[in-house]
């Protein structure tokens, strides 16, 4: 009883982070990727990419606060924060990464600086979202059930 | 003699990322593959026996674990040595120019891409890998397996052997055929100079 409740908050929410952009398939193909011998992948994919990012948008600060903004070194950060956030599927986190990749290339502090902004905003939201899935997930093995599938 | 269709290849696989490392390592473990991980072209060198300033390994440096490697896949952007840097010194060495090497990148550089397929790289991956790209692993290592067999047939010089004397001759040719079909594929360019498909 207590499971199937669960179950169906963990699909509703995670539906919701689909269909708002927070994630895409390449979370679902990380899912997929999980099993009894690796039951812990997707968290581990997860923090690390939490951690990754963290490190990317302080070095994205650093940059942009020198008086000259090295707008080479922050595009080769912008496109090594794209590559992990498509690695996870972590959508709006990239296309955020491509708007600011623009303003790179038009050499617009000011628009890299929103951007920044926006990035750090979309971190925080889908840090919140995978910690929410993670927490149901691990409610739902703790009543004895199984995750449901995701698919896209 | 067969290349036994269920042998464990061993998969090279390199990456400065961590992130990317867990992922890659996944994929061709779930693929059957055996994965040994390295976050750099300079330790790739050393598990495949080669110091950065060698072009052959040393049988006599006992220091070095050589494990065979059947194929490595890198990440092109590294600091220090790029993937593609690897990528020469694979094929610049006398012992190691037949690993089938395979560059991947988050970025889509058509002449960095080019670059890496003249240099000798298999094929190109494109940021995030998908298990389906996996599949396209095997036939490369089974294309340099089968080039080994075809050169000690040669050597033996018993011209009445068609492929592989002792078992499966349809599993084979059936492999073949499977292999033409993945290296024909789209994404790779086509590179006939060293070509051992022909049909016997």
């Amino acid at each position: 009883m207590e499971s199937h409740g669960l179950k169906t908050v963990y699909i509703a929410f995670a539906s919701d982070a689909f269909r708002n952009g927070f994630l895409d398939n390449q979370y679902t193909q990380l899912l997929q990727l999980q099993d009894e011998n690796e039951p812990k992948f997707v968290l581990q994919v997860a923090t690390l990419f939490l951690e990754d990012s963290e490190k990317l948008l302080n070095e994205l600060r650093g940059i942009l606060d020198k008086q000259d903004v090295d707008f080479e070194k922050l595009d080769a950060c912008v496109r090594k924060l794209i590559g992990s956030s498509a690695s996870i599927g972590a959508k709006r986190i990239k296309n955020t990464c491509l708007a600011f990749h623009n303003c790179c290339k038009e050499g617009s502090k000011e628009g890299c600086l929103k951007c920044l902004q926006h990035l750090a905003q979309e971190r925080l939201l889908v840090k919140s979202k995978l910690e929410t899935l993670f927490k149901l997930e691990k409610w739902i093995l703790a009543a004895g059930a199984s995750v449901p599938v995701l698919s896209q | 003699m067969a290349v036994d269709a269920e042998a464990q290849f061993h998969v090279l696989a390199v990456d400065d990322s961590l992130m990317d490392r867990k992922l890659i390592e996944r994929l061709l473990k779930t693929s059957s593959f055996q994965v040994t991980t390295v976050d750099s072209g300079s330790k790739a060198l050393e598990v495949l026996g080669l110091k950065e300033d060698q072009t052959s390994t040393s049988a006599l440096s006992p220091e070095h674990n050589e494990i065979e490697v059947n194929l490595v896949i890198t990440d092109y952007c590294m600091p220090g040595m790029t993937g593609y840097d690897l990528l020469k010194k694979i094929k610049e060495s006398s012992s190691l120019k037949d690993i089938p090497v395979v560059i991947m990148s988050s970025e889509n550089v058509p002449s960095r891409i080019n670059r890496c397929l003249e240099e000798g790289a298999e094929e190109f991956f494109l940021k995030p890998v998908q298990l389906s790209d996996m599949r396209r692993l095997r036939p490369h290592i089974l294309k340099g397996k089968y080039k080994e067999q075809q050169l000690h047939q040669e050597e033996n010089s018993n011209t009445n052997h068609i492929i592989v004397g002792s078992s499966n001759n349809n599993t084979m040719s059936n492999k073949r055929k499977a292999m033409d079909e993945e290296v024909l594929s789209e994404r790779t360019r086509l590179r006939f100079s060293s070509s051992s498909l022909n049909v016997i």
